[in-house]
This record gives structure tokens, C-alpha cells and sequence, in this order.
């Protein structure tokens, strides 16, 4: 290893497994303790993504499932950085997201709401950070939808990342929310996180720095991935 | 009072909900987008090893199987080498070789399957070796935070019961539930997120 064990997650500030206001998690939560463990080989590595393993429109969601036509809704752009606990950009990480389209539907066999599926929204795009951790996504703002929890929950507008980092420990699954809903206070799903800060750090503001006048909005997502130990007493001493 | 420290805190995981094969898998979630999906091959035909499957279903807390749920495997190959920046060793690595899979259970009944080939032992720790063993992650609807554990192999008694990891859980029931068993020409792995047969999983 160039570098040492990632930090330890800290799982207070994380949702716990179980939270019963969201109903699902009673049943699928794990009720024994965790077994912690410093990272080794096996988690210190993870699977990498490049360029080749991307095609060229898939971080554009407007154009990536376009039939002819452009998908109906809110032009925006999503875009962040990534970086780690030490405040280092993540470099060529591979990010993904997912979403509903403007009326709250997705493009799942399993999902039946009936709004309308948008024949030219997919719902689901890719991109790798560059040298600096940025990322930029554009897309349809995505519409709040109701779920089956209590007799009316409706989630928030929101947007699934998912990211890897450079080991399979820093492995994250989060969702984006929009700065001014009011459904976000109400959702059981987001109050799984402990603390009102966790909760602001998945609220994009409006950016208006990094709108596109007369086409796009802009809003802005920064991400923080499990930093990792530096070796300056080991062998090694790069990367510190 | 004291000089704050700088770091900072990692994003707060939510999670993937019933969903996530829009994003990961496309095609499971019944639409073609990508030309070449991510994970959908973990050992291609030029990767040496012993070939096998795996199957099983993951369990939630009642029983029912968790249809919406989905993995990633992660492994190295036979050599014990991983498809990785940080593996340097001088180990073969084949070319069709990547090591990662995403694996989506049949929606119907939520049996999972995969093939791939048994990875070799991997260094650990304090220069311990560590027995053959796939790492696993899930996340479903109703699962907050993603879940790492492990799958290792019935056959191999000896590395097993040297594995750094599996000799610090200790109780054998519980160390039981990360051992694939043998079933035909393959492994038979079941996961259970609660009750009796609660599978062992790892802040790592």
C-alpha cells in the first residue's frame, strides 16, 4: 500500500440501520453489532473506471435518451466537487446518478405512479471526475413523487449519486435535494440522518455563478469521501 | 478551547431505494442506454482459475426474500492479484480479467446468481495471509447505508481457519454465515439482513 487505512466511518453521523419511521428499514436492518476491521488489500483496492468505459453523452441526461425530441421539464446543471476527509480532490472516480423525470416518474419496470413516462428521458447518467475532482451532470430537474410509507408521504425532488472513490471502502450511495422544498423537512427518508448539518450537506443551493443564461439553472453538490491515513511513519514517504 | 481540527465529514449516505437499477443496471430496470454496462463480466474467457457459480437470496428479518436488492462483487483472480493501481505485485493479471460484478436477482423470486473464477489468497495485514474470499457490498430499498461483507469458501478449511478476519468473530454460527457452501458444480451463499441467521457485516 502507498497509503494507510481509510477513517474510520464515523456511523453517528451516518443514518443508522434502523430507523422506523421509514418503515422498510425495520425489516432490513442488521441488529448485531458490525465487525470493524482495518482496511486491507481487499478493500484498500476497488474497481477502476475510464474514459473507454463511458460514452460521449453520458453525463448530458437532456441528449443521452433523446428520441427525436428533448425531455420535458427544468434545464439544469448539477455539478461539484469531490473530495476526501483531507480536503484532496478524487481524481478520475466514476460517478452515476439516477432520477425521476419532471412529472416524478422513473423508467422502471417495477415503478407504477401514474405520471407519465417521458419517451425521451432515460433517468440515469454517468461521469468521471477530472485531475481536480470536479464533475458536472446536466439534466431535467426531477419531480417529487409519492411513496408508500404513511398514507401520503411524497419524496422530495432528489437526485441518486453513487461513488467509488479509489478504494472499495470509500464505496457511497447518497441522494441530492434541492434547496427551498418544503417536502424535504417532511421526509422520513432524509430524517434518517441524525444531525440537521448531515441533512445540509445534501441540499444543493441554486448556483447562479454556474447557470448558462437563457438555457440552464445550476446547482451545486460537493461531495466528501472517507479520507485516509498518511503512512509519514512508515516506509513511504510519498503522498503525504 | 483548542485549534480545530480540519477535516471534514464524509457526505451522509441515503438509500439507493427500490430504484437503483436505473442507475447501476439499466437494463434490469428494463431500458437499454450504455453500450457496455459496468460489472457486467467479473472474469472473462482468457481468465485462468477454476471456474464457478454462485447463488443464493438475500433474507430480510421475516424471512422474504429482498427482490429489489442489489451487489457488487469485488475479487482478485486466482493469482490473488486485484485489477487495482495499488497492486503492484508480480502477479499475473489477465487482460479480461476485472474483478467487479453488479448483480441483480431475478425480480420474481430473488434468487441471485454469477459466475466468476475462486480468487486466491490475498496479503493482509501484519504480513497474515488471507483466505480466497469475494468482497461484497448491498444496498436496497430500506438499507441506509451500504453493507460490506464477505463470502468465503467451504473447501477452504485450512486458509479459513488462518483468515485474520474470520478468526476474530467469535462465535461459529456467526462466523458460519459468511461461508459459501458447496452445491454441485457451484456455491450456494444466502444472506440474511436480521433474525437467527443474521450474516456478519464489516465496518471496514
Amino acid at each position: 500500500m502507498t497509503e494507510g487505512a481509510f477513517f474510520q466511518r464515523d456511523r453517528n453521523w451516518h443514518p443508522p440501520a434502523l430507523t422506523p419511521p421509514y418503515k422498510t428499514s425495520i425489516a432490513r436492518s442488521p441488529r448485531q453489532p458490525l465487525l470493524s476491521f482495518c482496511t486491507t488489500l481487499s478493500e484498500a483496492t476497488g474497481p477502476v473506471f475510464g474514459p473507454q468505459d463511458l460514452g460521449p453523452l453520458d453525463d448530458d441526461l437532456i441528449r443521452n435518451f433523446a428520441h427525436g425530441y428533448e425531455p420535458i421539464g427544468e434545464r439544469i446543471i448539477v455539478h461539484g466537487l469531490v473530495s476526501d476527509q483531507n480536503g484532496r480532490g478524487v481524481p478520475d472516480t466514476l460517478i452515476e446518478i439516477w432520477q425521476a423525470n419532471a412529472g416524478g416518474r422513473y423508467r422502471h419496470v417495477k415503478d407504477t405512479y401514474l405520471a407519465p413516462v417521458d419517451p425521451n428521458f432515460g433517468g440515469c447518467g454517468r461521469a468521471l471526475t477530472d485531475a481536480n475532482g470536479y464533475y458536472a451532470f446536466r439534466t431535467i430537474r426531477p419531480g417529487p413523487y409519492p411513496w408508500p410509507n404513511a398514507t401520503d408521504s411524497w419524496r422530495p425532488a432528489h437526485i441518486h449519486f453513487s461513488l467509488y472513490g479509489t478504494g472499495f471502502s470509500q464505496r457511497l450511495v447518497t441522494q441530492m435535494y434541492f434547496h427551498g422544498d418544503p417536502l424535504i423537512a417532511r421526509c422520513p427518508i432524509v430524517s434518517t440522518i441524525p444531525d440537521p448539518e448531515g441533512v445540509a450537506r445534501l441540499v444543493a443551493p441554486l448556483d447562479m455563478e454556474a447557470s448558462k443564461p437563457f438555457d440552464a439553472l445550476a446547482y451545486r453538490f460537493d461531495i466528501v469521501l472517507r479520507g485516509r491515513r498518511s503512512t509519514i511513519f512508515e516506509n513511504r514517504m510519498e503522498g503525504n | 478551547m483548542a485549534h480545530r481540527l480540519s477535516y471534514a465529514r464524509e457526505t451522509p449516505s441515503q438509500t439507493a431505494g427500490p430504484y437503483v437499477h436505473i442507475g447501476l443496471v439499466p437494463r434490469a430496470a428494463g431500458f437499454e442506454i450504455y453500450d457496455r454496462e459496468i460489472g457486467a463480466v467479473i472474469a472473462g474467457p482468457e481468465t485462468e482459475g477454476e471456474r464457478i457459480r454462485i447463488e443464493g437470496v438475500v433474507h430480510d428479518g421475516l424471512g422474504a426474500p429482498v427482490k429489489d436488492v442489489l451487489i457488487e462483487v469485488w475479487q482478485a483472480n486466482s493469482h490473488g492479484r486485484y485489477r487495482h493501481p495499488e497492486d503492484q505485485r508480480a502477479l499475473p493479471l489477465e487482460p479480461d480479467f476485472t474483478g467487479f460484478g453488479r448483480v441483480v436477482p431475478d425480480f420474481g423470486t430473488g434468487l441471485f446468481s454469477f459466475e466468476t473464477v475462486k480468487p486466491g489468497p490475498v496479503p493482509g495485514l501484519d504480513g497474515r495471509q488471507q483466505a480466497p474470499h469475494l468482497t461484497l457490498w448491498l444496498v436496497a430499498r430500506g438499507i441506509n447505508i451500504g453493507l460490506h461483507t464477505r463470502l468465503y469458501f467451504e473447501d477452504e478449511t485450512e486458509a479459513n481457519a488462518a483468515d485474520p478476519i474470520l478468526s476474530r468473530i467469535e462465535q461459529p454460527v456467526r462466523r458460519d454465515t459468511l461461508i459459501a457452501r458447496r452445491d454441485g458444480d457451484g456455491y450456494r451463499f444466502d444472506i440474511h439482513l436480521q433474525g437467527d441467521r443474521e450474516t456478519v457485516f464489516l465496518d471496514i
